[in-house]
């Protein structure tokens, strides 16, 4: 286990965060079986600590870009929930007031720019606004989060030598909860290690960290966007964990062996980290009053999203354009 | 005043811009040092050096996601891709990525970008580096399309496309780049979105772009040595559409023939003649008359080429039989 520099406070709002993902989370599975959540969702159910560990060590005005799991990455950066489970209703008080859906949360203003629903695709994004600090030499960092499964694409292997050859300030981080969709990433992936064993091959260091330790994550995080902002490269840090729902909607994920479920949900992230924090001083009470305000605050987010409007004929052709129209003939 | 060709006119037009803005740069292969496969960024490179006009990897992906990545924070960039074809490659990019964002963002992020690229034929390259892609463009909601057909326009329009704030994907002609004009010096600054009337006449209406502009000159030239007499109008831009141009050219004679390079299936001429169809129907004196490449890949052999894309010959011939029809 790594040794954090993180003092209790600072550890105290590393759980906070993970239970508030955690929490939310769960509020949004209810709500897609209540029918308020439409389409698509995909859950980070016991991957909190990946999205809460890097939130912490990044700079305000660094730059997340997510995939369509993108709620807790979103959330961590400060986004509030109420916009984030009003997009998921399709409501005007969502953050993209129901245009973007579950799979593209964006809120530039806290730094998330965009979740993408292309596998791969915001690999190369990423380094663009990585370039794009570089140039201005404004110091940010940009963080790009992706799955196992991503790493067999052409568009992953592209942005590692874009970035390697440009030195651009970026991390790339591969969630790797050792399933694609349905089918077990080892099972279609040349390496054991999908992100880590191609490091090398971009020239970077394989590293690899406890995807459910909040605070190996932080040190990991911070060592790598520290690097980034001193001018020395991009990184790449692959984090194993767990998926402990289906992939989708309301998959019950099914076609994993129960041994590995119940092997992965001892590891659960946040049980861990409850226990860690009392022997590292915190209280009981201290811990679930932590619980009890999330809730507080989830069940709030749940009634104002609920209280959105419905979207009108006055969004549909709005802002395909910058002047805010969608004209393309005079 | 100065003579000028088409392959220089964009690094006029480029130069113009990136002394203007320092946020305007320069990314794709072997368009630095080298100044493109198709010498359209010769000089560039020393003038701005290799921070702002930089080299990239074979990795089209690459090139125009962080041409978007860079555009969504502040930056405007020109990315190259060398033949159009290529786009085969990076459409996710153009499409789901940079086309979509803003609107599924409800207007949160901006993409101030410009992805030039060498398009269409006449270079005997065969069908993987001569295709005409501005319909594929074209039909994708949230891109701006541009063709221009001379190097004046190519100065004016790559400025617009510049200092536009949404992406422009800008088409140019590989047949062009070799051909000249005397263009004046100083700023040029030209608008998307305003088609030109290049020849004016009462027959019939052209409406046509790129290489196929001065194709279409040409013919006019030989069509009104039989009488018929052609406007001929330069689209220029696809998207923004200068439709009121258009509409007014065609009503003034009565006569609509689009010139196309693109392959026949949904080329931009379908669109342009379904407006017309709709709005202009009791004005038409005859139907409306595409001439364009057949549905086919490009061959290579110069005869067949030649026989694919529309030539003058075809043109004239096409618009002599439907008139005297
Ligand atoms: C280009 C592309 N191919 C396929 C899909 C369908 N798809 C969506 S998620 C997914 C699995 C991705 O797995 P991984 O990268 O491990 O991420 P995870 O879902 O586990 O977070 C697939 C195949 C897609 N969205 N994009």
């Amino acid at each position: 286990m790594t040794i954090s520099s993180l003092d209790l406070d600072a550890k105290l709002g590393l759980y906070r965060s993970q239970v508030e993902l955690r929490q939310f989370e769960k509020r949004a599975y209810d709500l897609f079986l209540e029918n308020y959540v439409k389409g698509t969702s995909h859950l980070s159910l016991g991957q909190e600590a990946i999205a809460a560990g890097f939130a912490a060590a990044m700079r305000e005005d660094d730059y997340t870009f997510a995939t369509y799991r993108g709620h807790a990455h979103t959330l961590a950066r400060g986004v509030p929930m109420t916009g984030v489970l009003a997009e998921l209703m399709g409501r005007t008080n969502g953050l993209m007031a129901g245009k973007g859906g579950s799979m593209h949360l964006t809120s530039v203003e806290h730094g998330v720019m965009g979740s993408y629903a292309i596998i791969g695709a915001h690999l190369p994004i990423a380094c663009g606004a990585a370039w794009s600090a570089q140039y201005r030499g404004s110091g940010q960092v940009a963080v790009c989060f992706f799955g196992d499964g991503t790493t067999n694409i052409g568009a992953f292997h592209e942005a590692l030598n874009f970035a390697a050859i440009w030195k651009l300030p970026v991390v790339f981080v591969c969630e790797n909860n050792l399933w694609m969709e349905y089918t077990r990433t080892s099972e279609i992936t040349a390496v054991e290690h999908p992100a880590a064993d191609r490091a090398s091959a971009y020239g970077l260091e394989s590293i690899i960290v406890d995807g459910n330790d909040v605070d190996a994550v932080f040190e990991v995080a911070k060592k790598a966007i520290d690097r980034a902002r001193a001018g020395e490269g991009p990184s790449m840090i692959e984090a194993k964990t767990y998926r402990q729902a289906g992939h989708s909607r309301a998959d019950p994920g099914k076609y994993r062996p129960d041994e590995e479920v119940a092997e992965w949900l001892a590891k659960d992230p946040i049980p861990m980290y409850h226990a860690r924090l009392l022997a590292e001083g915190a209280t009981e009470a201290q811990l679930s009053e932590i619980d009890r305000a999330v809730a507080a605050m989830v069940d709030l987010a749940t009634e104002e999203a609920k209280a959105g409007e419905t979207p009108g004929a006055d969004l549909l052709m709005k802002d395909v354009w910058a002047d805010g129209g969608s004209a393309w003939r005079n | 005043m100065a003579q000028l060709t088409f392959r220089e006119a964009i690094a006029r037009g480029i130069a113009q811009e990136m002394r203007r803005d320092e946020s305007v740069l320069m990314i794709g292969e072997d368009i630095g040092a080298a100044g493109g496969v198709f010498k359209g960024t010769v000089g560039l490179f020393e003038e701005f050096g290799g921070i702002r006009v930089r080299d990239t990897p074979i990795s089209e992906q690459a090139i125009l996601g962080a041409a978007m990545g860079a555009a969504m924070t502040g930056l405007r960039p020109i990315a190259e891709i060398m033949f159009s074809d290529f786009f085969a490659v990076c459409w996710d990019i153009v499409v789901n990525e940079i086309a979509k964002s803003r609107y599924m963002t409800n207007g949160q992020m901006t993409f101030p970008l410009v992805i030039r690229s060498g398009n269409g034929g006449g270079l005997r390259f065969g069908a993987q580096h001569s295709q005409s892609v501005e319909n594929w463009a074209m039909q994708v909601p949230g891109l701006k399309v541009v063709v221009p057909s001379n190097a004046l326009d190519v100065i004016g329009l790559m400025a617009a496309a510049v200092r536009d704030p949404d992406p422009v994907i800008f088409l140019e002609a590989k047949a062009l780049y070799a051909t000249k004009m005397e263009v004046p010096d100083g700023e040029i600054v030209d608008t998307l979105g305003s088609a030109k009337v290049v020849r004016k006449g009462s027959s019939a209406t052209i409406v046509t772009i790129g290489a196929m502009v001065p194709r279409s000159l040409a013919a006019a030239e030989e069509l009104a040595a039989q009488g018929i007499d052609c406007t001929v109008v330069d689209v220029r831009s696809l998207i923004p559409l200068d439709t009121q141009t258009i509409l007014r050219e065609v009503s003034a004679t009565g006569r609509l023939f689009t010139v196309e390079e693109n392959p026949r299936v949904l080329g931009w001429g379908a669109e342009i003649s379904s407006i017309v169809a709709e709005e202009l129907f009791y004005d038409l004196d005859g139907p409306i008359v595409r001439i364009t490449t057949p549905h086919i890949p490009l061959p290579a052999a110069d005869a067949l080429e030649d026989m694919a894309i529309p030539s003058v010959s075809r043109i004239v011939e096409e618009i002599s039989r439907s008139m005297n029809g």
